[in-house]
């Protein structure tokens, strides 16, 4: 099968001035190369700082990057001039970690959730409308919820809310950043459950950008460990057992004495 | 052991501005005892940051601390006077705040910051102060003290600006620090290197902690019982091995089966639906007379809507508020 | 950070220069200039117009002339002004010190006032105290500073309690140096109390809101928990975090120094640049108009610089951002 996206030999670089007023290059990303198969989910894991929501925005963007490769759907998104791109793009969407901040607090649900199709010019208000209540039926939200505010709305809400927005577009790969980070547990549960559901319905790939290596583990069904722009190790979920102590450690958000397994907290 | 922290029958509630009352805190007791470390686990809307704030009388205008007591060491916070309150607070018990780039003040270097702290409680002169300011940084950044030390807070990185905070939080010496939420900003390995910092400070000054957090995974190894509130209410209170892999009140299980869970060879069980807890957290416009999670336990029984539920003792200092089991 | 201040200095240069051309450009295409007055005069005839006109070069396309009175500018020189027959610059001095003093004392008193009552008010906010002193500067906002005047003049005027206008009384030259003072100052209460009264509302408002919101910022709740007494809090935390909109209004105030006291000086008859430079606009006497307005813009600029360097040294997040760019 072709892969949906493939990436090859990315490199994003920031320039930056240090305290000192000296030019600095910061390479965010350096030289990554992945694919991902349609339907499935490649799990990019990492430290803040390992680079991975830049390379999140490269891939959906909204950065331009230095040099290398992003094929889509078998086209290279470089060779696409303008029109095309504006085809291509929406088949890719980003879902942001903090809902507080990617959703406007003073719109309401449904403003928010149809604005996508109205700014594609591609369908009417009404039809807008009628739309973004199918999305939110479809992330599990009640058709009640499209006059509220995303003010009034809790984390898990939020995140569902921005969820659909990100689906009403048709998207054929989704790039989820830290999208469970600012949740409590049992919501992280039921947002993850909703991704789960997605995939199957609707056969979407997802790029779960993430430092929950738990998580990871459950979610993905490939595994890509970044460090300081680098991926330094990639392949199927249960290379996680083979990782290095130190590596594992610094990535299980758990406790300082007992990282060797994931499951420290129940052995259910 | 000496309790370093009695909480007794506290109730806290918040006033609304069309006359309600939001009660956020009901009936919550635990104790703490000198150099222990005591997790409050909890969601949100359970109360944990409530119950942080009240425990140094910092809640916000409209809430109020309407019944109970608070005894550290012995004395009653919630009755002293505003002068004894203002000497307490940081000399005998500490907070350290979520959000570290917020709570400090981002025009004063961060010396100058542990030295107002110092100046607070008085007895030292201003180059004394210097001095003893220097020590605590050197004890909380273990190198790079002298950096820090002039340092404005924007131009640290978020576990820096966490380690400043605790900073703070120790210069006077206080018997126990109150965290809330310190590492929910923080990515896993800086969150990693708080915790063994406190474990330091625990081990080197035997200083007691109330660590609040929502996030379960953090608490083994780290934490040595664990609190879970619900609703304002104490759920389970126990040593954390027995809380965590043997939990016995209904949310808890409920709590940590939302984990994603670990077979013995390591590998997790991918793509399986995570069992959620149905329902939503409650309202606490209304103190609802039986038990707060009954609507949505799975071992809900006719008398769980009826009866409040007392803390049972169970083997091991370990309590329960369950009517499964009788108190 | 000089880098920064070099780029300021040098809008600052560029801004005075733009505003000196526009005011010579105004002033010289608006109709009329000093000498029409005189040719209704029968025994001034129409040679000697031109003549005199000729001397003081009115004669010369604008460009020249603004040439010339830019290099004399250079030199100290802001040209001659037709209806006194002296050096501008000495005539400008003069009545801008009269103005300064009025506007100098008027701007220490509000700040004095607005600062202590706003603090109070920020902390009282939404209590009964808070409220009425809203109400108090809703109404001195509403009211006119001409109304204000002419209000105080009439009571001045009624009761005999206080000058009328003007700077000095009558006999000023004999008196003594302490009755000279007292002079002065007596002459200065109305005008002063204009001033205080139109400014003073909006300050004060300005000075709540920026305390008021420093009051709920999250590291004043965490140094409560430190047990930091409050009036500490107050000096070392909470007025540094408001200081941010106060100095900008600081700047402000500072700018407009010449200009802020145009009204009150000619209603109550204050011999301050204000009267000073309308009557000269009406006589279209060119170089005392365009001193004027380039002796104001220099103010409001050097106000502008202020606030921008007491930001520098006072946040030093402007200064990391500064040192970026």
């Amino acid at each position: 099968m072709e892969p949906i996206i493939r990436v090859e030999d990315l490199v994003k670089r920031h320039t930056r001035r240090g305290l000192w007023s000296r030019v600095a290059d910061f390479t965010a990303v350096n030289s990554i190369s992945f694919s991902i198969l349609p339907g499935t989910t490649l799990a990019l894991v990492g430290e803040s700082g390992s680079g991975k929501s830049s390379l999140a925005l490269c891939l959906a963007g909204l950065e331009r990057v230095a040099s290398g490769r992003i094929w889509f759907e078998g086209r290279d998104l470089a060779a696409l001039g303008e029109k095309e791109l504006r085809e291509v793009r929406p088949r890719i969407q980003l879902v942001f970690q903090d809902p507080a901040n990617s959703l406007n607090p003073r719109w309401t649900v449904e403003e928010i959730v149809a604005e996508p199709l109205l700014v594609q010019n591609r369908v009417s208000r009404r039809e807008g409308d009628a739309r973004a209540a199918q999305a939110l039926e479809r992330v599990g939200l009640a058709a009640e919820y499209l006059d509220r505010r995303a003010r009034d709305l809790s984390g898990g809400q939020r995140q569902r809310v921005a969820i659909a927005r990100a689906l009403i577009l048709e998207p054929k790969l989704l790039i989820l950043d830290e999208v469970l980070s600012a949740l409590d547990c049992s919501i992280q549960a039921q947002i993850a459950n909703l991704l789960v559901e997605m995939q199957r319905a609707y056969g979407l790939a997802y790029l779960f950008i993430t430092h929950d290596l738990r998580m990871a583990a459950h979610l993905a069904d490939e595994i890509a460990v970044m460090s300081e722009g680098k991926i330094v190790e990639q392949g199927a979920a249960k290379i996680l057992q083979g990782l290095r102590r130190s590596e594992m450690r610094s990535l299980v958000g758990a406790s300082p004495l007992k990282p060797e397994t994931l499951g420290e907290v129940s052995q259910r | 052991m000496r309790q370093i922290l009695e909480v007794r029958d506290l109730r806290v509630a918040y006033g609304q501005r069309d006359g309600g009352v939001w009660h956020a805190l009901n009936t919550v007791s635990f104790a703490v005892a000198a150099g222990e470390i005591l997790a409050v686990l909890g969601e949100s809307g359970s109360g944990k940051s409530t119950l942080a704030a009240s425990l140094l009388r910092l809640l916000p205008g409209n809430g109020r601390i309407t019944r109970g007591e608070i005894l550290l060491k012995g004395a009653d916070v919630v009755r002293m006077s505003a002068v004894q309150l203002r000497q307490v607070r940081g000399s005998g018990v500490a907070i350290v705040f979520q959000e570290p780039s917020l709570a400090l003040h981002p025009t004063i270097r961060i010396g100058m910051q542990i030295c107002e702290v110092l100046r607070a409680h008085g007895g030292l002169n201003k180059r004394e102060r210097s001095v003893r300011a220097r020590d605590i940084l050197a004890k909380v950044f273990l190198n790079d003290a002298e950096r820090i030390f002039s340092s404005y807070p924007h131009e640290l990185s978020g576990g820096q600006q966490q380690r400043a905070l605790i900073a703070q939080a120790i210069a006077c010496k206080p018997a126990l620090i109150v965290a809330d939420e310190p590492t929910a900003s923080l990515d896993s390995s800086t969150q990693r290197e708080i915790l063994t910092l406190f474990l330091s400070l625990r081990d080197e000054l035997g200083i007691a902690f109330v660590f609040i957090t929502h996030n379960p995974a953090l608490l083994s190894g780290f934490a040595d019982r664990v609190l879970v509130l619900y609703a304002g209410k104490v759920a389970e209170v126990g040593p954390t091995h027995a809380v965590l892999s043997s939990p016995q009140h209904p949310y808890t299980q409920a709590l940590l089966r939302c984990l994603p869970q670990v077979d013995g060879g390591g590998a997790v069980r991918r793509n399986a639906l995570l069992p959620v807890i149905g329902g939503a957290a409650p309202s606490l416009a209304v103190l609802s007379r039986g038990c707060v999670f009954e609507p949505r336990c799975e071992d809900r029984m006719e008398i769980c809507q009826i009866r409040d539920p007392a803390a049972a003792m169970l083997a091991n200092r370990h309590e329960v508020a369950c009517l499964k089991f009788p108190a | 950070m000089t880098r920064f201040l070099l780029r300021r200095i040098a809008h600052a240069v560029f801004l005075l220069f733009g505003v000196s051309v526009l005011a010579f450009f105004f002033t010289t295409f608006a109709p009329g200039n000093y000498f029409d007055d005189m040719r209704l005069n029968p025994q001034i005839s129409a040679e000697r117009l031109t003549a005199l006109r000729a001397d003081y070069q009115l004669d010369r396309p604008m460009v020249v002339r603004y040439l010339r009175w830019a290099r004399s500018v250079l030199h100290g020189d802001l040209g001659l002004s037709f209806a006194y027959n002296t050096a501008v610059g000495p005539l400008l001095w003069t009545r801008a010190r009269n103005t300064l003093l009025l506007t100098g004392t008027a701007t220490v008193l509000t700040w004095m006032l607005a600062l202590p009552l706003g603090v109070w008010s920020a902390e009282k906010l939404g209590r009964p105290a808070d409220v009425a002193l809203s109400w108090a500067t809703a109404v001195l906002l509403i009211i006119p500073d001409l109304t204000l005047a002419l209000g105080l003049l009439v009571l001045a005027v009624r009761s005999g309690w206080l000058p009328t206008g003007g700077l000095v009384s009558v006999g000023f030259g004999g008196f003594s140096a302490a009755h000279r003072v007292r002079d002065v100052a007596w002459h200065m209460v109305l005008p002063v109390t204009v001033l205080v009264a139109s400014a003073l509302p909006v300050l004060l408002r300005h000075v709540r809101a920026a305390v008021a919101e420093a009051l709920e910022a999250p590291f004043l709740r965490a140094a409560e928990g430190h047990g930091i007494s409050r009036g500490r809090l107050l000096y070392r935390y909470v007025l540094p975090a408001a200081a941010h909109p106060l100095i900008a209004l600081f700047g402000f105030s500072l700018g407009t120094l010449l200009s802020a006291s145009l009204l009150v000086e000619v209603v109550m008859s204050w011999p301050g640049l204000g009267p000073f430079l309308l009557e000269a606009i009406l006589a279209r006497d060119l170089y005392v108009v365009i001193g004027g307005v380039l002796l104001s813009t220099l103010f409001l600029v050097a106000g502008n610089f202020v606030a921008d360097l007491l930001l520098f040294w006072v946040d030093p997040r402007i200064r990391a951002e500064a040192s970026r760019r």
